[in-house]
């Protein structure tokens, strides 16, 4: 397991986003996080990537404890994320949005850049390339100079995820990549995660999208009000009583939509 | 060439700035004009925390006051000869920036502008009321004109405006290559969006501080400058109003660009020259333009200009590129 929480917790005030929650992300498989708007997905994921402190239990990554970690550190362990909200520079061009996200593998500072010594001069090069390969990656190097704001939505969730891999991630989490685009983009964005695991990266994502889930995942793991209630592959979830009760059945929209 | 090209605009303004005083004889213009320039380096502090590192620092006019202050005090009170009491000035005010940092930006925006208000806010009072090294109300008078450098001799307007212009040169220098740089861009990425940076594994809180304490040296810079040059300080230069004049020039100019704050500066500190006759009346045509200006150029005056000329840069390219993208994924 690439990345484990034991009994993992967080409490806000009287609410329990999450509570006693016990996953294993697999090495170079594509887990997916599901469940109902509130059952505290996207705190799990603030909690693995430090954004937020755990109020119990554990998570390790590579069987290193990094329940106490800082998030900037956990991203230099290789742990890269995205947002659901893409909270990008939009008036900066997509090239200089993604170029920053290399900096936590450089050691430039203000002396090397007042002074532009060989060592920043070296790293800004590698900066460079390295958000010109992601962008290549994700299928970006034609709008790599134009400016955020006047991209479509679906290539500003490229831009994230380029942003993600420039910082030489193993794992990438991606919060609701497919949120507010139309299924054509969405088949093309589950593509670009199939290749990111053809890379050797490992892809733990939330998603509400069930058919593109369904198609997508290795592993499913169910949250309903904070707690893991299933968890399986797509048709051991597709089947499992309780989730078809807290989930995708009672009439869901949602799910019925896709 | 091509960066030749790009600095053309900048070149052809130091070589106005450099023939400037051959021009007047009125020493009243060169003394103004100075006074700009000192203006402009303290705004090329506030520019790289507040417009770059997206952290608004109203305690500006504090750290300039601490500036001016250690010098005047250092050199009319303990008799220390004047460039090390120069940089004497710089190392207190970095020091008290950092510790102010240290503290301030343990709380995020506008709690941030708040808090340094109030720091800024402390500074005056302090200066006001310690009567007894600040020489209170009354100010310091009588600070020496900066000391010879070898042969050059710092005691006329014109030698003093040259003096200074090379600061503004360095500092512009400076901040060129440091907002050009990787380490730049990391401050853009805090001002941009904080969580995000910290994804991307940016110690933000690390980088922020940085960025204040190097804030705080520009500031305190032009606070060791602007009283050897005017030679009279008193408590109304710590006063929050300097810090929104400060302010108003980096918005005029362009927040978080590189050549908005010495735009900015000159353009308001000259237009409140020759509208002098105005009185106060002057805020009445001030408040409206600026209002223009914030709303239609929110990134000032610099920025706009760069944000037009990016677009057409692009609409170039879009038509000299064959018309059909291979990328299909467009809006």
């Amino acid at each position: 397991m690439l990345i484990e929480t034991k009994g993992l917790t967080k409490r806000f005030g009287g609410l329990v986003a999450v509570n006693d929650v016990e996953i294993g992300i697999e090495k170079g498989k594509i887990t997916a996080i599901i469940g109902p708007n509130g059952a505290g997905k996207s705190t799990l994921f603030n909690l693995i990537s430090g954004y937020h402190p755990s109020s119990e239990g554990s998570i390790t990554f590579k069987g290193e404890d990094i329940t106490k970690k800082r998030s900037f550190n956990i991203a230099k362990l290789g742990i890269a994320r995205t947002f659901q909200t893409t909270n990008l520079f939009e008036t900066a061009t997509v090239m200089d949005n993604v170029i920053v996200g290399h900096r936590l593998r450089t050691k430039s500072n203000v002396f090397d850049a007042v002074f532009r010594t060989p060592r920043l001069r070296r790293e800004e090069q590698a900066s460079r390339e390295k958000a010109a390969e992601v962008l290549e990656f994700v299928g970006l190097e034609h709008e790599a100079h134009r400016l955020v704001q006047d991209i479509s939505q679906e290539a500003k969730k490229r831009v994230a995820f380029a942003l993600a891999l420039a910082t030489d991630p193993e794992i990438v989490f991606l919060d609701e990549p497919a949120a507010g685009i139309n299924p054509d983009e969405t088949e093309n964005l589950a593509a670009l995660i199939r290749k990111m695991i053809d890379r050797g990266l490992t892809v733990c994502l939330i998603e509400h999208k069930m058919q593109m889930i369904m198609g997508l995942a290795d592993h499913i793991v169910v949250l309903n009000y904070g707690k893991k209630i299933a968890e399986g592959t797509p048709e051991e979830i597709q089947t499992n009583e309780e989730v078809i009760e807290a989930y995708l059945g009672g009439g869901d929209k949602h799910a019925e939509a896709e | 060439m091509q960066g030749l090209k790009k600095m053309r605009m900048p070149l052809i303004f130091l070589l106005v700035a450099l023939l400037f005083p051959l021009f007047t004889d009125n020493q009243y213009y060169i003394y103004v004009v100075t006074l700009a320039f000192i203006y402009a380096i303290a705004v090329y502090g506030m520019n790289l925390v507040g417009g770059y590192t997206g952290q608004l620092s109203l305690a500006h006019a504090g750290f300039f006051a601490i500036g001016a202050y250690a010098l005047g005090l250092l050199t009319v009170d303990a008799n220390v000869p004047y460039w090390l009491a120069f940089f004497l000035a710089l190392v207190i005010t970095t020091v008290i920036g950092t510790l102010v940092g240290l503290i301030a930006l343990r709380t995020k925006e506008h709690f941030f502008a708040i808090y340094t208000l109030c720091v800024g806010y402390i500074i005056y009072l302090i200066i006001y009321e310690w009567d007894a090294l600040t020489g209170g109300v009354r100010g310091l008078i009588g600070i020496e004109s900066p000391a010879a450098i070898g042969p050059i001799t710092f005691d006329t307007g014109i030698s003093n405006y040259y003096l200074i212009l090379v600061f503004l040169v360095l500092t512009v220098i400076f901040m060129k290559f440091l907002t050009e740089s990787i380490v730049g861009r990391t401050y853009v990425a805090i001002r941009n969006s904080e969580e995000l940076a910290q994804t991307i594994g940016i110690n933000t809180m690390k980088q922020k501080l940085i960025s204040f304490v190097i804030s705080t040296f520009l500031a305190g810079l032009a606070g060791a400058l602007y009283a050897s040059f005017v030679r009279f300080i008193g408590p109304d230069i710590s006063y929050t109003m300097m810090t929104f004049d400060f302010l108003m020039y980096a918005i005029v100019g362009g927040f978080g660009t590189l050549f908005g704050p010495v735009v900015g500066t000159l353009l308001i500190v000259i237009l409140t020259q020759s509208l002098q006759f105005m009185e106060d009346f002057r805020m009445i045509i001030f408040g409206p333009l600026l209002v223009l200006l914030v709303i239609f150029y929110p990134r000032g005056i610099v920025g706009g200009y760069q944000m037009w000329k990016m677009k057409r840069a692009y609409k170039k390219k879009q038509r000299s590129v064959d018309q059909g993208s291979t990328y299909e994924g467009g809006d």
